[in-house]
């Protein structure tokens, strides 16, 4: 063995004794460590998606033949409002920020994100908070007035119980770990890219969060006021959207769109920054028309504060307003519409292997065609006043979320599983799941659209007979326990290949970002060498990864004198620094134990008690500030 | 697809106005143009997938043939075709716009509660509820108002919907030129008994319909008189108004003509002998939640009741 292999051998040894966290219970509690967080994420939010989905079953059994009666209206409403809840705030969002978290770094050639202890603690507020809001079903005192919650149903007059206060307090909560994860990712992708990853050869996945982190630091606030004008209504007597009092309930639904809509795309541009990611490693070429690819995310993300009226065309507003926001709506299917072409011109002009996390993809894109469609008619302004609040339009936006993002999400398990744990996963239980999942999700949702036409409105709990939507109800339902038994299958495939698959190697895929130019799954520092970058399409660069090997022996950008990573510049992604990045800390996992404490002493109104907590909120911070790593 | 015909369907698809008919047509033309463009995206998706390509490498630069598919196929294209759906759109606005409601010649206030409708003719001083007749070929304009929560006014075959919203003066306009029934619900989510707040309009021709409006002004006079007794001994003129007694609530649908009328609970149970001794002795199981609480009569009471109340015509 050369002396320079032997370097390079102590080089990485030193980095594992560097990057290294203990097993055991301490670590579990205070690792800060991307890919564990990441993990973590996962497992949690498809664990509310699990929930999320009984609740759907529960319901769709409900509505499988009018007049039933296996709940009545109090469960159901709590039913339908904690699916919407929990698959928006629950499931998609943390379910790719789970992707974000574990791939971001690895993609952009980083050993973690930009703020390791600020991502642990948005994992834990994440799980505090899922925990305070599902706590309400012990109580039965689960949210049900529907996940926009329109003021005055929600106000203490019309829901005295305290339903809508862990809809308020648990949302607030949530989004305290929403935004510190936005925060992390928009720096983690400005300013830890691998030396040589300019801005214009960043993964499209990159993109797609950048946007949507940028998408959520402006749109959460609306929420977050809202959330808290309704709780001062409720508890302390204000009168924010009171109109006896001179208030107004449309505030509300003002507040709550200009989130909510933006909401959408914040749910759908990682998505679809997923599908960017997909699409060239099995087309055998990168995506076609990268840049526009790029400038479409973005300029979504922009436009997609500018539609909110569109979910308030029957509340009466003046025409012209309307107008404005229908003219906004349509405009925001132009940058979809190059992303579905240039996802279809890359796979036309590539040679597609159709493995099964390309046949998510290739759903995603035939079933998003549906739900673009379908949302252009919402733009059109009198159709939108006939259909919305029906059937029609909870097919379309399952047609868009469900087809748009768990779609993706679901070809993203599939593509990472091999990354993430270093095996894969059994291709033909895949194939089979895809088309019980995609069967099943057709037709689930496909006949909503009829029955929504047929005038049948959402949030019902029940029908009568003889209004022609008996079939069509009922033939959703058979969809939902199809779709059910799809994705059963995929997780039986997960928990098989988890110690039964056969082993996956670097790059299962010969996929072209960087997370597949290091070992699955990755060591603890993901890279034993900062990565070589000189195109948007690193691990397709032969000569790059042997200037890697190169460089470890050489021990040049091995960083391994410390627990360190590169800082670069914004646009160029030039070195400009070496940070020093903290290990594990017991103050994440302390602080988000203090604020669950804090929300749930407010919850139950002992006012008191929540301001003596908070002192542990400060004491937490303090602890935290306290152990600042020295930059070098 | 079943398009149910007239009778008291309450689909979108069989329109029977003016605006409804605007509505059903912008609906035909999305259709037709989402289903074309469905079709090609569809199309190149399965020939890109499925073409065989033989063992030729795939092309790694983007040819201009691909920008071109993707400029003209994702940006230019759909630009022409969205601006001739919002010309086409600003074509309907007029139609089903709420200002259309100045022209009405008749005007009704409809009440959303939770769970009924309160319809009110201002003019005649009548009130009913759940049952709202119009007279055919008449503009009427509706005020569409709220007791409490937010309601949305929604009759699918006569014109889309509108909000009930508190503060707010909202209107629309309802003319058909077809005698017929209409069902109609409530569209924004409102609570417990959303899904059962039904309604239903009745278009009449205009002799027919002031015919009823001028029974409907009429207050009630007698009736038997121990199941009046019963009614007003039970407290249940603390919520409803039969005009003419001593029952004057305001918090439940208006008695003095419920006789007459179709459907009990808002849509919920047709107006028989049999449903309305069910009502009676358990509310709360025929429509979980609503507001009437049973009020533990006896058998005789409660036939003595429904004698009464049938005989409200």
């Amino acid at each position: 063995m050369a002396a320079t292999d032997i370097a390079a051998a102590e080089r990485v040894e030193r980095l594992e004794r560097l990057w290294a966290e203990p097993h055991g219970l301490w670590t579990f509690l205070t690792t800060v460590d991307h890919k564990k967080i990441g993990k973590r994420y996962l497992v949690t939010a498809f664990a509310f998606f699990v929930l999320a989905g009984a609740e759907a079953l529960t319901m769709r059994t409900q509505l499988a033949q009018p007049g039933e009666r296996l709940v009545g209206p109090k469960e159901f409403n709590q039913l339908f409002s904690m699916h919407g809840i929990t698959m928006i705030f629950l499931f998609v969002t943390p379910m790719l920020s789970g992707f974000g978290n574990y791939f971001v770094p690895l993609m952009i050639g980083a050993r973690d994100m930009a703020f390791p202890r600020m991502n642990a603690l948005s994992y834990w507020i994440f799980l505090g908070a899922g925990f305070f809001m599902y706590s309400s079903f012990l109580f039965q005192l689960a949210p049900n007035d529907g996940w926009f919650n329109y003021v005055p149903l929600s106000d203490s007059v019309f829901t005295p119980e305290r339903n809508i206060d862990f809809y308020n307090l648990g949302l607030l909560f949530l989004t305290i770990s929403t935004t510190a994860g936005a925060v992390n990712f928009i720096v983690t992708i400005l300013r830890m890219r691998a030396p040589g990853m300019s801005i214009n050869r960043m993964p499209l996945f990159c993109w797609a969060l950048l946007a949507t982190s940028l998408s959520v630091i402006f749109a959460l606030p609306a929420l977050s006021a809202a959330n808290i004008m309704l709780e001062l209504q409720r508890k302390f007597g204000f009168h924010f959207f009171d109109v006896k009092k001179g208030g107004d309930p449309l505030l509300w639904q003002h507040l709550f769109w200009i989130f909510g809509h933006p909401d959408v795309y914040i749910i759908f541009l990682p998505a679809i920054g997923i599908v960017s990611t997909i699409i060239p490693t099995f087309s055998r070429r990168p995506v076609v028309a990268y840049t526009w690819v790029a400038l479409a995310t973005m300029s979504t993300g922009f436009i997609g504060f500018g539609v909110w009226v569109h979910h308030m065309f029957a509340t009466g507003l003046p025409q012209v307003t309307m107008i404005f926001y229908s003219a906004a709506s349509m405009l925001i299917t132009i940058p979809s519409g190059v992303q579905v072409f240039a996802w279809t011109a890359t796979v036309l002009t590539g040679r597609p292997v159709l493995r099964t996390p390309m046949l998510y993809v290739l759903g995603f894109i035939v079933v998003f065609v549906v739900g673009g469609v379908t949302g252009v008619m919402f733009a059109a302004i009198p159709f939108d006043q006939q259909v919305t609040d029906s059937y029609f339009v909870v097919a379309h936006f399952h047609y868009v979320l469900f087809g748009g993002a768990v779609f993706p999400i679901f070809a993203a398990i599939h593509y990472w599983f091999p990354k993430i744990t270093g095996r894969m996963m059994s291709e033909r239980l895949g194939v089979v799941g895809f088309w019980i999942f995609f069967v099943g999700f057709n037709l689930t949702f496909f006949p909503m659209h009829i029955s929504g036409l047929l005038g049948m409105p959402r949030r019902v709990w029940t029908y009568e007979h003889g209004l022609g939507w008996d079939v069509y109800n009922l033939l959703s339902t058979i969809g939902a326990f199809t779709l059910a038994l799809g994705i059963l299958l995929v997780v039986v495939n997960v928990l098989l290949s988890l110690s039964g698959g056969p082993l996956a190697g670097p790059d299962p895929w010969g996929a072209n970002t960087l997370e597949w130019a290091t070992t699955s799954p990755p060591p603890d520092y993901n890279f034993p060498v900062v990565p070589t970058v000189r195109s948007a399409n690193p691990n397709w660069d032969p000569a790059d990864r042997l200037e890697d090997e190169r460089r470890l022996r050489e021990g040049s950008y091995v960083l391994d004198d410390g627990h360190e990573t590169p800082a670069t510049t914004v646009l160029d992604a030039d070195v400009d620094r070496v940070l020093a990045m903290p290990s594990e800390s017991p103050w994440p996992f302390a602080l988000a134990l203090a604020l669950t404490i804090f929300f749930t002493l407010f919850l139950v109104a002992h006012f008191v008690f929540a301001a003596i907590s908070s002192v542990l909120i400060f004491a937490a911070l303090l602890g935290w500030h306290a152990t600042e790593p020295q930059q070098s | 697809m079943v398009l149910a015909g007239c009778g008291s369907s309450q689909s979108t698809l069989a329109p029977h106005s003016g605006p409804a008919h605007d509505i059903d047509t912008l609906w035909w033309v999305m259709l037709v143009g989402s289903t074309i463009v469905f079709g090609v995206v569809t199309t190149l998706v399965l020939v890109g997938a499925l073409r065989r390509r033989g063992e030729r490498p795939p092309v790694q630069t983007d040819t201009p043939l691909a920008r071109r598919l993707v400029l003209w196929g994702g940006a230019l294209v759909p630009l022409v075709v969205l601006v001739a759906l919002f010309a086409f759109v600003l074509r309907t606005l007029p139609s089903t716009s709420s200002a259309q409601a100045s022209k009405g010649r008749l005007t009704i206030r409809v009440i959303g509660h939770q769970w009924f409708w309160e319809i009110r003719y201002p003019g005649a001083g009548v009130v009913t509820a759940n049952e709202l007749h119009i007279p055919i070929g008449v503009p009427v304009r509706i005020e569409a108002r709220t007791a409490d929560v937010i309601h949305s006014f929604w009759v699918p075959a006569l014109n889309r919907k509108i909000d009930m919203i508190p503060g707010k003066d909202n209107e629309i306009l309802l003319e058909t030129d077809r005698a017929g029934t209409y069902r109609g619900q409530c569209a924004e989510f409102c609570g417990l008994e959303h899904a059962l707040m039904a309604f239903f309009v009745v278009a009449q021709p205009p002799d027919r319909f002031r015919a009823w409006l001028t029974h409907e002004q009429l207050a009630a006079s007698g009736g038997p008189k121990q199941g009046r007794e019963v009614f007003m001994s039970s407290g249940c003129g603390g919520c409803h108004t039969i005009r003419g007694t001593g029952a004057i609530g305001r918090y439940a649908p208006d008695l003095t003509h419920v006789g007459s009328r179709s459907t009990l609970a808002a849509g919920t149970i047709p107006n028989t002998r049999a449903e309305l001794r069910r009502w009676i002795r358990d509310p709360q199981h025929v429509k979980p939640g609503n507001k009437m609480p049973a009020l533990g009569l006896t058998d005789e009471q409660i036939d003595a009741l429904i004698d009464y109340l049938e005989s409200l015509k």
